[in-house]
Order: C-alpha cells, then sequence, then structure tokens
C-alpha cells in the first residue's frame, strides 16, 4: 500500500509545505538540518498536528484537516497515534529503560494473545542477532545492541508504517552498513513504505528506493537515488 | 518510656502517607496537562500547606470537616461518628499538610521522563492510560517515593495541625510530638527527651532513605 501525505505547518521560524508519496520500500528523506524533516515524521504518525494537511495510508485515512469548519467541508479527521499501524524508530531509541529487551520488544504485541509474545519476542530478537540480550536491560547494550533491540521492538508491532529518525547516526561506518542491511532485508519481508530520516549519503544509496531532498520546509527535488545522489545534496 | 505514642505518631503518618501519595501523585499527573486551565494557580492552591501557619491550615479543616459541614454531615451519616477529634482527623490533617512534598516530588518526577519514550510507547499501540501505568510512573516512581517518604516524616513530626483538628489525645492516647510537649510542660523531661531523641533518629533515617531515592533519580537532594 501507498503512503500519501501533504501538511502546511509553522515550527519556529520554519513554514513546512510538503507533499509526498511513498511506494512500499524505504524513501530516504534528506535535507539539512532544521530543514523539517523529523516534523514530517512526526505529522506522519501522527505526534504533531499541522494547521492542515492530508495522511492516507493504502485506503485508510489517518489525517484529513483543513483549516476551519463550515458547511461543505469534509470532518476533520484525526486518528490518534495508538491507533496509527506504525512503528517510529527515534534518533535516540527511545528504548524503555526500565524493561528488558524481550519486554520492550513485546511492548507493541499488546494485540497478540499474552501467551504468544514471549516466544514471538525471542524469535525477534534472534533475527536481529541479539537474542541473548532477552533479560537484560538497555543501559548495559552496547550502541549497535541498542539499534537491534530497537528495531525487533519497530517490527515486532506488524506496522503498515515504518518511521526511522536518523536511528544510524551515532554508529562507526562498519555497524552502520550491518544495520542497513538489515533494515533493508527487514522493510522487504514487511513489504510496507518505510520513511527514513538521514544525513548520510552513503547510508540513502545502499538504502533507498526513493529519495526526497527538502529544504526550508519546502520539497526541493525527489526521484530515483542514483538520480539524485549524483548531485551534491548537502 | 512510654511507646503508645510512638506506635500512634507511626500509625497516622503511615496512613496520611498513603492518602497523600495516591492524592498526590493524582493531582501531579493532572498538573502535568498543560492544558488544564489555572494550572499554576491550583498548583499554588495545593502547595499551599507548605506556607500556611499550622493553625490557619487547621481551622480550615475543621470548617470544612466539622460536624456542621457538608462533609462532616456526610460522615456521619455513614458511619455515625465525627471527623474532627479523631483518629480520622489526625489521618487527614496530617496528609493534607504534607500533600505539597507529595506532588511536588512527583511532579518534578514526571516531568523527568523524556518525552521520547511517551512517543514511543504511543506510536507502538498504547493507549494514554497505558503510556501512563506501564511507562510515566514507573520512572517516576524514585521521586514519587522520596516525596511519599518525606510526606512520612513531615506527618511523624506535625504538631500543629493535628492538635487543631484532633485534640490533645485521641483515643485516649498523645501523638508523640503532642507527647514531648506535655511531659515537657509536665515535668517529665526524661521522657520528653527520650520521645525527642526516637523521634529524631525515625526522622533522620527516612530523610536519608529519601534523598538516597531522589540521588538515585536525579542527582538532586530533596
Amino acid at each position: 500500500m501507498d503512503l500519501v501525505a501533504s501538511m502546511k505547518l509553522r515550527r519556529g521560524e520554519l513554514a513546512i509545505d510538503v507533499e509526498l508519496s511513498c511506494k512500499p520500500g524505504i524513501t530516504c528523506v534528506m535535507g539539512p538540518s532544521g530543514a523539517g524533516k523529523s516534523t514530517i515524521l512526526g505529522v506522519l504518525a501522527g505526534l504533531v498536528v499541522p494547521e492542515s494537511g492530508k495522511v492516507v495510508l493504502g485506503d485508510t485515512t489517518w489525517l484529513d484537516r483543513t483549516p476551519g469548519r463550515g458547511p461543505g467541508r469534509e470532518k476533520n479527521i484525526d486518528v490518534p497515534v495508538h491507533h496509527r499501524r506504525l512503528s517510529y524508530m527515534f534518533q535516540n531509541l527511545a528504548l524503555f529503560p526500565h524493561m528488558t529487551a524481550r519486554q520492550n520488544v513485546e511492548y507493541g504485541m499488546h494485540d497478540l494473545p499474552r501467551e504468544g509474545r514471549t516466544p514471538k519476542a525471542l524469535d525477534l530478537l534472534a533475527h536481529v542477532g541479539v537474542k541473548h540480550l532477552a533479560n537484560r536491560r538497555p543501559r548495559t547494550f552496547s550502541g549497535g545492541e541498542a539499534q537491534r533491540v530497537a528495531l525487533a521492538r519497530a517490527i515486532a508491532r506488524r506496522p503498515q508504517l515504518l518511521l526511522l529518525d536518523e536511528p544510524f547516526s551515532a554508529l562507526d561506518r562498519e555497524l552502520r552498513s550491518q544495520l542497513v542491511t538489515l533494515v533493508r532485508e527487514l522493510v522487504a519481508e514487511l513489504g510496507v513504505p518505510c520513511v527514513h530520516v538521514t544525513h548520510s549519503v552513503s547510508e540513502a544509496r545502499k538504502l533507498a528506493d526513493h529519495v526526497i531532498v527538502i529544504d526550508k520546509g519546502t520539497l526541493v527535488r525527489q526521484g530515483p537515488p542514483a538520480e539524485i545522489l549524483a548531485e551534491d545534496v548537502d | 518510656m512510654v511507646w503508645a505514642p510512638l506506635f500512634l505518631s507511626l500509625e497516622v503518618a503511615a496512613l496520611s502517607m498513603l492518602l497523600a501519595l495516591v492524592a498526590g501523585t493524582g493531582l501531579a499527573v493532572l498538573f502535568r496537562w498543560k492544558r488544564m486551565p489555572a494550572r499554576d494557580f491550583f498548583y499554588a492552591l495545593v502547595c499551599a500547606p507548605l506556607v500556611l501557619p499550622p493553625t490557619v491550615l487547621g481551622y480550615y479543616l475543621l470548617v470544612a470537616l466539622g460536624s456542621d459541614s457538608v462533609i462532616g454531615r456526610a460522615w456521619h451519616a455513614v458511619t455515625g461518628g465525627t471527623i474532627v477529634f479523631s483518629f480520622t482527623g489526625a489521618v487527614i490533617a496530617a496528609a493534607v499538610g504534607s500533600l505539597p512534598l507529595v506532588v511536588r516530588s512527583a511532579r518534578i518526577g514526571l516531568e523527568a521522563v523524556d518525552p521520547n519514550l511517551e512517543n514511543a510507547a504511543r506510536t507502538l499501540g498504547a493507549s494514554p492510560w497505558r503510556v501512563l501505568f506501564t511507562v510515566v510512573l514507573p520512572l517516576a516512581t524514585p521521586a514519587i517515593l522520596a516525596g511519599a517518604m518525606l510526606a512520612f516524616a513531615r506527618s511523624l513530626g506535625d504538631y500543629g495541625i493535628t492538635q487543631m483538628v484532633a485534640g490533645q489525645m485521641i483515643d485516649g492516647t498523645e501523638t508523640a510530638s503532642i507527647h514531648v510537649m506535655n511531659a515537657l510542660y509536665g515535668g517529665r523531661e526524661i521522657d520528653a527527651r527520650n520521645m525527642a531523641i526516637v523521634t529524631t533518629i525515625v526522622g533522620v533515617a527516612l530523610l536519608y532513605i529519601a534523598n538516597r531515592l531522589a540521588k538515585r533519580f536525579s542527582g538532586t537532594h530533596v
């Protein structure tokens, strides 16, 4: 299913006015710091409410907001965050520090029968190569281990949309390369759109099926990575 | 040494702490809601017992809980007794006096929870209540417990409000702080000194535990 979104909003000095369309696969959103990339993810997730905009995933409308209601206007739709079937990997990963890796992964499985959650969580941890961390808490994880647990937690929810906000920015080149490969495999397995915010051109080259470049809140270029990343996006 | 006043004080302090813990945590959650109307005013009102003289607070409680008040009449209709000049009155008086300590500590703890953790929980399908009970409150627990410990210590040492609302004797027994006063003015100096020392040891031990919890939570002292 495709993701189609448009949004207009103001964040401080920045006016964001963007339209995007993402097919299943990875769409990398690039651009300078402060361009509005993370805010776009926030709107898609429902964490940020735009002044006006639309977010439609397949046949499901998550957001349809027009400024000012009145006769002839469609009623505003804003599906709460917890009812949008998505996963969001934050830059700081946001693993729950008071829960073990297994409990973190199980957190998004509340629609599964209770007895099925633990085996599924252990399977997912094994799938991303960190089953040995199942009973440990995040403060004991290395950077790469934390990323893998966060990935397992993100896919455990069986999302229809995956949002990644520079989750690999703090990792060294080798670890980043391993995780990029893993993300690519997982997104292909899920078969859903994935919007990935990154500053790294090499990461985008390896991951992206489609690249969008944002600057000062507006879309300046988009297209296949071979075409877009040949130019200097920084 | 007569131990009954100390046990009575511990009983009143424990029950008032539980009352303040539940009410204080609930209020702190409410104050976290940024769109709450007149939030700063209500916060100042809840914290007023920190700055009001005990006699003033006691007066308000006597008016609010006395036999002629709505609450007092309702209590009498249900239990056949009165709130003021009873054990219940002493517990409520101590709880109101210590409530701000729980609210302030809990609020600091709740506001220190990383908003991204809440956002992560929400994007993982958790309802606002589930986020509160599974992420926010567990992470704020050390701060809430530190506030509860302070509330216990505050209730243990209460004199003014308790005397105003519950009187000199509760079911024939004085609280520890009233006992010290009566023993001193009754010429029983050793009795007063012993009770003062024991109450101090218990109070200091509780503050030490509260500080340890607060340090573990945020590196700050309460």
